[in-house]
């Protein structure tokens, strides 16, 4: 397994994920559209940076409900952090910082909620027991997250098979982090209580491309109820990646489906790099068993370095301590991920656990460059009384922190001989992740006391199903079927207008191309020339659509009267007067040979290249001056039969009516 | 199967359980017309619906299965949890001061119910050492259980054993006593022991939590560390509460029994000095004096415990268009007291009066208190503050109306003599009445004044 080569991003295949066992699983946060906040009565949605005052917290543990004490909680407890809540009156209430009790979750955001499982083929639970997922980051003042399970056990279907839907769970969402450095970290609260669902696949993905796309489709689903919120953030998933002999580990927050694929590779890539290096320890002998370490304070040995980072720390008054690791020595320069190396997983845990957050945090007996003299590494051999096989790593800090790094650094190291620990990584914008907290486990789950079960009747279950948007996935079956364009098919399927488009296609009878095109295209060119589509109501384009299917407009007539109607003033709006007005009558017959004679007249002086040009000119003339009454294709055929040149091909694009 | 083994399910819940042989703490695949459901059964909250079966997922979130939908229902195995604070020895240290810890109940040490759903006091010096090792630093601990009641249920009958059991705290040589307590009725409670036990030579000091132990943010830890820290190593020996100072996580303050009152009913830092400014501010660091008028630590163990408490007193908080037929009742039914709470200086309407004159004449003890909070009776300032102080009704200065409370239960258990009753009642035993209101005791600010919102923006409240 951990003889298994990588290849560079591009070049890896199925098989090769294949062989090194790669699963993937998602959770897909979404953000509704509703108008207040989950559990309290402030407005959603109204971001902003500003704020009036600071309110400071700090963290404690609590056991769960069966009694035990969760990792990461005891992760954050160490941190020792000062938590600093930036507070916008307008948006924020007592409820968000904790200082007032929840109030019974927003209607709207759980009948949303349900429409999407409902999509996803979940089993709805029959109550709603509102759950605290403890956060003890600070990411949410009270210390954890209200969450509720609406939804298990469901399906998506993928490529001919069905990708697994765990769970579908409402909750609230959580602050925006400011900065963090050293032991405060600040925090926006705009973002906090926001309606949010997480929809949590199986690890039934093979490939990095694979996740992607399922979370592609999961996006999509929300996206077609018209109720999700969209923009930066309103979506992030967070990737739970996994290699054959490895553990679950979960890449947090990516805020972009297209970056999915390169994170997960690299964590692939990790997480191998990582069983390499259990597989080499246990060669040298080391295992959890056998695993050896020792700590040194080594201050008044370090005390002459040339070593700025360590000087200074010494200047400061900071303490610096030395780990030993028996058995390392070579290893913490094995590298993890593209220019990354072993070593980075202590630095990462020194900088988020013992907040030494100005890098270089540590320095290591295994670096290539010279950062400690010669003769500093000897002393620190001497004192350390290491071997040829050990490695040393230093850290420097005040005495609590070095303390609380140098534990870690000895809790990462044993972990190495387990193989990859458990977890949650933040995911930078190389590709590459990083260590952001101990991946919690079910021990973080507490029933929330402060509101009780909630039913959810049957009656609001039907009622929901009534109005349920067709599933995406079908839709888009049926537009592949219709020879849709794929730049098409994707909004489409998600449009507010899907509805309408089968209408027109099924009732009208009008070519499903130029239908799509006009909905998913057409109308956004309209918004970019300062429009405002929106204001159309599917009975006005259903009605543009039936005139044109009736052959009283040409395509470029639809367009052309969509843009009129637009333009009027919205008290004159009425496509039915619009319509009837002779001025968008398409040109035919004699008239059209008129418009086409008199062109023809008007021009027969102008200079041309070719006759092509002149024909391509003509016809481009033409369609401007009847302004939406001829199509560009019958506008060609008619000139190149008044030019009299059969050698004229007119472009065969554009379909029948 | 025992009762027990279907905890707080009822109706059809239960049938639905009993018919499929399944009981809580079994794991359970349970097939339904919603679809297949797996998980652990729970208890359920006895005042909860009995249409629905509680589940843990493996997931560890809690869902409900409609019992009405399920088709049917397979034991896959058993899994009892055991809720349990790590539990470790409280360390002594001869060198430092002996602090008891007296439990009453309320969230300062909490653990959940299943039954209820609800959060349940739970305390022992183990468990309190396993979850705040922090107080190991300060003392040696001592805890003892009174009684587990909410806070709304603390009656004489707990008073008065507390009051003692103060005392015996003392004679043994505590150095500091504290009193963990359900904050609704905090400020009751610590009226009361201010009356009760008088010239405590060790701070008594009480403490409580508005966030429940049981979630990371909760005030209950650092109340508890500078409680105990007031109680240890704090120079005031009076009765006082100590909770949340500001909205952010920063200090305590220490305030006077006599003068406290719970302000907010979910804010942590609910608990105000009301008409005077507190006596301390306290955080892990130290104690932080704001004024020198308190009553000194003494080595000596000399204390005055003095139980006395008559039940028949009221508190009638005045409001438009009270009927004299309120005060009548009161007095038929036996009251012997009762405490106004007055509009403005200490008002009510003219159709009371007979009925309050009545009462007067049959010997109740009437005195007049503000609804205002802060500010003083002041009954010589409109003729109406006159005439009612004819019928007999005696003003009870800047006194809180559920201190005034407290204190009249306890006049009213020493004595019936008017004269007496009035001498107690107006001879301050600890500042529940003051001679002087300074300008800083009255600081209710409001939002969006520019200054106001100048100092949010730079302080940390």
């Amino acid at each position: 397994m951990g003889s298994f080569v990588f290849k560079p991003f591009e070049e890896m295949t199925a098989d090769d994920y294949a062989a090194i066992g790669l699963m993937g699983g998602l959770e897909v946060h979404q953000q509704l559209r509703t108008r207040r906040k989950l559990f309290c009565r402030c407005p959603a949605g109204c971001y902003s940076s500003a704020y009036d005052c600071e309110v400071l917290r700090h963290m404690r543990p609590t056991l769960s409900e069966l009694g035990e004490y969760d990792g990461t909680a005891l992760m954050e407890k160490k941190t020792r952090k000062n938590i600093f809540y930036r507070i916008h009156h307008a948006t924020v209430c007592t409820y968000e910082i904790d200082d007032t009790p929840p109030f019974f979750p927003d209607e709207e955001a759980v009948d949303i909620a349900l429409e999407i499982s409902l999509l996803l083929n979940l089993n709805i639970v029959g109550e709603m027991h509102i759950a605290r997922k403890q956060y003890l980051d600070g990411s949410i003042p009270t210390g954890f997250q209200r969450t509720t399970i609406l939804g298990v056990d469901g399906w998506i279907p993928y490529r001919g098979r069905r990708i697994g839907m765990r769970q579908l769970s409402l909750e609230e969402d959580s602050c925006r982090e400011v900065s963090d450095e050293g032991h405060d970290r600040v925090l926006l609260t705009d973002r906090l209580g926001m309606p949010l669902i997480e929809a949590v696949t199986e690890p039934d993905m093979r490939t990095p491309q694979e996740i992607a796309d399922v979370c592609q489709i999961i996006r999509l689903v929300c996206r077609s109820t018209g109720n999700v919120r969209t923009g930066y953030g309103a979506g992030r998933e967070d990737v739970n990646v996994s290699v054959r002999g490895g553990t679950r580990v979960e890449i947090k927050g990516v805020p972009q489906i297209c970056r999915i694929p390169l994170l997960v590779y690299n964590e692939a890539m990790r997480q191998c790099a990582l069983l390499h290096i259990r597989d080499e320890l246990k060669r040298r002998g080391v295992t959890s068993d056998t695993f050896e370490s020792a700590v040194f304070d080594v201050t008044r040995q370090i005390a002459r370095t040339k070593y700025p980072p360590i000087r200074e720390a010494i200047q400061q008054g900071h303490r610096v301590r030395c780990v030993l690791l028996r058995g390392f020595a070579g290893l913490l320069n094995h590298p993890t991920q593209e220019h990354t190396t072993f070593a980075k997983e202590f630095s990462d845990r020194v900088r988020v656990i013992a907040c030494l957050s100005k890098l270089p945090n540590l320095v290591h007996s295994d670096t290539a460059a010279d950062l400690l003299a010669v003769r500093d590494w000897k002393d620190l051999g001497k004192r350390t009384n290491r071997g040829e096989q050990d490695a040393l790593i230093l850290v420097w800090g005040s005495e609590a922190d070095a303390r609380t790094a140098c534990d870690e650094i000895v809790i990462r190291a044993r972990e190495a001989t387990r193989g990859i620990p458990n977890d949650t990584r933040q995911a930078f914008k190389d590709g590459t992740t990083g260590f952001e907290r101990v991946l919690p486990g079910a021990e973080r789950m507490y029933p929330d006391t402060d509101l009780p079960p909630m039913a959810i009747t049957m009656d609001r279950l039907d009622r929901i199903r009534e109005t349920l948007p067709v599933r995406v996935w079908e839709r888009q079956e049926w537009y592949r079927s219709l020879g849709l364009p794929p730049d098409v098919i994707e909004p489409l399927c998600i449009s507010s207008r899907a509805e309408l488009f089968q209408r027109i296609v099924v009732e009208l009878g009008v070519d499903s191309v130029f239908a799509g095109v006009v909905l998913v295209q057409r109308l956004k060119a309209l918004r970019r020339d300062g429009l405002d589509p929106d204001a159309l109501s599917d009975t006005d384009m259903f009605e543009v659509f039936g005139a044109y299917a009736e052959g009283q407009l040409t395509r470029a007539g639809v367009l052309q009267v969509l843009a009129w109607w637009l333009r009027l003033p919205p008290d004159q709006r009425s496509m039915s007067t619009l319509l009837q007005a002779q001025t968008h009558r398409p040109l035919a017959g004699a008239e059209l040979d008129r418009w086409v004679a008199d062109l023809v007249v008007r021009t027969q002086h102008t200079p041309f290249r070719s006759p092509e040009a002149r024909l391509r000119n003509l016809t481009g003339r033409l369609i401007r001056e009847a302004a939406g009454r001829v199509d560009g294709r019958e506008a060609a055929e008619c000139l190149a039969r008044s030019l009299g040149d059969s050698r004229l091909q007119v472009s065969s694009k554009g379909g029948q009516r | 199967m025992s009762d027990d083994a279907r905890k707080g399910y009822r109706g059809l819940a239960r049938t639905v359980l009993e018919r499929h042989g399944v009981g809580v703490w079994s794991d359970v695949e349970i097939d339904s017309q919603q679809g297949r459901f797996t998980g652990l059964v729970l208890p359920r909250s006895e005042t909860a619906d009995d249409q629905h079966i509680v589940l843990k997922l493996s997931s560890g979130y809690n869902i409900g299965v409609a019992a009405a939908t399920v088709v049917g229902m397979k034991e896959t195995g058993r899994r009892e949890a055991h809720y349990h604070i790590p539990e470790k020895e409280f360390p002594v240290d001869p060198g430092k001061p002996n602090v008891v810890l007296l439990g009453t109940g309320g969230t300062i040490a909490s653990r959940l119910d299943y039954r209820t759903g609800a959060v349940i006091p739970a305390f022992s010096p183990g468990e309190l050492y396993g979850s705040v090792p922090e107080l190991a630093d300060i003392c040696n601990l001592r805890t003892e259980k009174l009684f587990g009641v909410f806070s709304e249920n603390m009656g004489p009958e707990q008073y008065i054993r507390l009051a003692e059991r103060i005392g015996e705290c003392i004679a043994e040589g505590v150095d500091g006593i504290v009193i963990g307590h359900g904050t609704d009725t905090m400020h009751h409670t610590a009226a009361v022991l201010t009356f009760m036990v008088q010239n405590t030579p060790v701070p008594i000091v009480m403490v409580g939590s508005q966030r429940s132990s049981d979630r990371p943010s909760s005030d209950a830890a650092s109340n508890l560390i500078n409680a105990v820290k007031a109680a240890a190593e704090g120079d005031i020996a009076e009765v006082l509460v100590c909770m949340f100072g500001p909205t952010s996580d920063q200090y305590a303050l220490l305030h006077r029994g006599t003068r406290v009152r719970k302000m907010h009913s979910s804010y942590r830092s609910t608990f105000r000095t009301i008409g005077d400014v507190p006596l301390a501010m306290v955080d892990p660091a130290g104690i932080r004096h704001l004024r020198q008028d308190y009553k000194r630590r003494r080595t000596d163990r000399s204390v005055q415990i003095n139980t006395a408490f008559e039940e028949k007193v009221t508190i009638l908080y005045y409001y438009p268009n009270m009927r004299p037929d309120v005060v009548d009742a009161v007095v038929e039914k036996g009251y012997r007291g009762i405490i106004i709470a007055g509009t403005g200086l200490g008002h009510v309407n003219k159709p009371l009066y007979p009925a309050l004159r009545r009462a007067c004449e049959k010997g109740v003890h009437v005195y007049m208190t503000v609804q205002t909070l802060w500010g003083y009776v002041q009954m010589y300032v409109y003729e109406t503050g006159r005439e009612i102080m004819g019928l007999g009704v005696q003003p009870a200065a800047n006194m809180l109306p559920e201190v005034a409370y407290m204190k009249l239960c306890w006049a009213l258990g020493q004595t019936d003599d008017r004269e007496e009753v009035q001498r107690i009642m107006l001879t301050p035993v600890s500042d529940e009445t003051t001679d002087r209101e300074p300008y800083n005791g009255y600081l209710v600010f409001q939002g969006e004044i520019p200054e106001v919102q100048d100092f949010l923006r730079s302080i940390k409240r």
